[in-house]
């Protein structure tokens, strides 16, 4: 399976990372492309931009292990994530996820796990710049419960409980 | 050993990181914060409430229990909010 985890500063290309992922490849039948877009507004208040704080090699470290989960989990042929870091402005992407496989159910399920695990797992963290003479008034982003609700339900106990159902 | 902030506990503690020679006593992660805590104004607002303040050994996430023995980076951090 090929993996590529890139943190940076600049801005993704959704289409120039899915062309470098399936390349001249015939055997992939489905990408599955998530996209996190900074919001103009943050708790329904206006926002200048976020900055975005990292710890580095764990990041790394920590999105490489949930890609693992996710390959010994679905029949993956491909798995992509690009997260930013820095300041980030409202309509620019933050976080890229490209999941392919032979066919579709895999590779949507995977980008939806990867996703859920990103947001309470990897080493991120969201402030929110406000607009005009408010700029210096940085407030970090709480974390949602219903991340971690959303996570959760990928535990083995969860999907037993389902299972039984 | 050491010791790396991130987030709003850096900002609280004053400092990215810092190197620590572990005091006797101090087994895991939560002796750890206890210990801080006592080491001025800064670690205690950071680690007022401990059970809201994540940790990793070594780049992965471990919980108030994990042994810190061999260990040659703690993180302290807020919950998660990237994606």
């Amino acid at each position: 399976m090929s993996v590529i985890v890139r943190l940076q500063r600049e801005a993704f290309d959704a289409a120039n990372e899915i062309a470098a992922l399936t390349g001249s490849r015939t055997d992939i039948g489905a990408v599955i492309t998530f996209t996190g877009i900074c919001r103009a507004d943050e708790n329904g208040e206006p926002i200048a931009a976020l900055n975005l704080e990292h710890y580095p090699d764990m990041a790394e470290a920590e999105i490489g292990r949930h890609i693992e989960a996710a390959r010994q989990r679905w029949p993956l042929l491909g798995v992509t994530v690009v997260h930013r870091y820095g300041r980030i402005a409202p309509g620019e992407g933050i976080v890229l996820v490209l999941t392919a496989s032979s066919h579709r159910e895999a590779a949507f399920a995977a980008a939806e796990f990867l996703m859920d695990y990103l947001k309470t797992r990897a080493p991120f963290w969201k402030q929110v710049e406000k607009r005009g003479d408010k700029t210096d008034d940085k407030i970090w982003v709480e974390a949602k419960a219903s991340d971690d609700t959303a996570a959760e339900r990928w535990t083995p106990a969860t999907v037993k409980r389902e299972t039984a159902k | 050993m050491k010791v790396r902030y991130f987030a709003w506990v850096r900002e609280r503690v004053g400092k990215t990181e810092e190197d620590i020679d572990l005091p006797a006593g101090v087994a895991t992660v939560g002796d750890l914060v206890d210990w801080l805590r006592s080491q001025g104004e800064g670690y205690a607002y950071a680690f007022e409430n401990p059970n809201v303040v994540r940790s990793a050994i070594d780049k992965r996430h471990v919980r108030p229990d994990a042994r810190i023995a061999g260990a040659n980076e703690i993180a302290f951090f807020p919950p998660m909010t990237g994606g």
